[in-house]
């Protein structure tokens, strides 16, 4: 059997009726061990102005490397607990701001290894569908050798990688269009 | 788990990319808030790495057994025309998609959600909030108890008005198949003039939008019931599996 997958459609005004109740800031709550790192940012359209109709969705590996999931077979440890999942709706000006550990490197195609990284989905009135794009972290030498950063072109690589802000607090925008315009993948 | 799905190298098999016309495009001009919002640059082609072969997975823990009837969220009952939604949550290639977490929300029967920059002039229910969560079981399938959901305007272009619609969000197995989408009405005569719906080029995949009136589900009595199926992306076959 052979089907097409359904059409995806926008989340629209009202998103947060139906998203909030797992609406998660602090990915790594319960102790899981790993560097710890606030990410905070703005979600910006193309006249520079906040989305406040927008949603996050962050999706990572444990400190050690390891996905919470059924397929990641690597033999690397699980933490109780430590689920990967993260959902930040923006607030009035666009902003959005969350709590994690650095994710550990994972496998990548062939015999490669990835940087550190998170996988972010992107939601919001005005988009049809979401849109898929990455967070890499400063002052990893490993960035040089990332299987999927290699891809884009070097003058957008900047728009995935964050910058030190503080103190363990990084800052990474969306920037929709224009010249800082993010880069988003098509996987 | 499926040691099967692994092939000769240790690697993922990978999902399959969207059939063209199946999905709106991120600039859709009849949708003027797109305009903004659309990335101008292409997308960067990518491999499919363990990042995006996994993803978040909920369970039963997660969700109250009663998360799925939206009439019984507070002491009485909404007002508005009872319904029942169910269906299956399938892959491409046919396969239940079990034990996955569905999340809806809709506006009352009045058209009008309790949400702070909702300016709709129709009454709020206080009996209704719109929101609702479920899990489905091993065969794919999921069931909600609702009220039909009111037509609303919008202010996207003169006298626009949204048909009316039941927002559906999915996450599947992997992070490649989380899935927003809107169910329809059958016969709504609103969805002709409808940018969100007519964002889908391809007619068909468009109609798949649609809810099916669902005798079998109907409940003598008490409500009607409708019929909204629903396919994430699927899996390349393995070697083993051709
Ligand atoms: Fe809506």
């Amino acid at each position: 059997m052979s089907l097409y997958a359904s059409g995806n459609q926008t989340v629209g005004p009202y998103l947060h009726i139906g998203l909030d109740w797992l609406t998660t800031r602090d990915i790594a709550a319960r102790g899981a061990k790993g560097e710890r790192v606030a990410i905070e940012g703005r979600l910006l359209d193309g006249e520079g102005v906040g989305v406040s109709d927008g949603l996050v969705e962050i999706w990572q590996a444990n400190s050690h490397g390891k996905y919470a999931h059924p397929e990641d077979q690597q033999k690397k440890p699980l933490e109780r607990g430590f689920r990967g999942f993260g959902r930040i709706p923006t607030d009035d000006q666009g902003a959005f701001r969350f709590t994690t550990v650095k994710p550990g490197r994972v496998p990548g195609p062939g015999a490669t290894l990835q940087a550190p990284h998170l996988v972010v989905a992107v939601f919001m009135r005005g988009m049809l569908k979401h849109l898929a794009t990455r967070i890499y972290f400063p002052d990893e030498p490993s960035n040089a050798e990332d299987p999927l950063l290699k891809l884009v072109p070097p003058a957008r690589r900047a728009t995935l990688i964050a910058k030190h802000k503080a103190k363990a607090v990084l800052e990474w925008n969306i920037v929709l269009q224009g010249k800082n315009e993010t880069v988003f993948f098509d996987f | 788990m499926n040691k099967r799905a692994a092939t000769k190298r240790g690697e993922l098999p990978r999902y399959r990319s969207f059939h063209p016309g199946t999905q709106p495009e991120y600039s859709y001009p009849p949708y003027a808030s797109t305009q903004k919002r659309c990335p101008t640059q292409p997308l960067v082609v990518a491999p499919q790495t363990l990042s995006e072969l996994t993803g978040p997975v909920f369970g039963y823990g997660d969700i109250k057994p009663t998360d799925n009837d939206l009439t019984r969220q507070h002491r009485g009952e909404p007002i508005g025309e009872r319904i029942v939604v169910s269906g299956r949550v399938l892959d491409e290639n046919g396969k239940a998609v079990p034990h996955t977490l569905v999340e809806v929300w809709q506006a009352n029967s009045s058209g009008r959600y309790p949400h702070r920059t909702d300016q709709h002039d129709a009454p709020l229910d206080p009996n209704f909030s719109g929101a609702g969560r479920t899990m489905t079981d091993a065969e794919g399938r999921y069931r909600f108890v609702s009220i039909r959901p009111g037509e609303y305007p919008w202010r996207n272009h003169y006298n626009a008005w949204r048909p009316a619609h039941i927002h559906f969000s999915l996450f599947g197995p992997a992070f490649l198949t989380r899935m927003v989408t809107q169910m329809y009405f059958p016969g709504d005569p609103l969805l002709e003039y409808d940018p969100m719906y007519n964002s889908i080029a391809d007619q068909k995949a468009r109609a798949r939008l649609i809810s099916v009136f669902d005798w079998e589900n109907t409940v003598p009595e008490w409500a009607l019931a409708y019929r909204f199926d629903i396919v994430l992306r699927g899996r390349d076959a393995t070697p083993m599996e051709r």
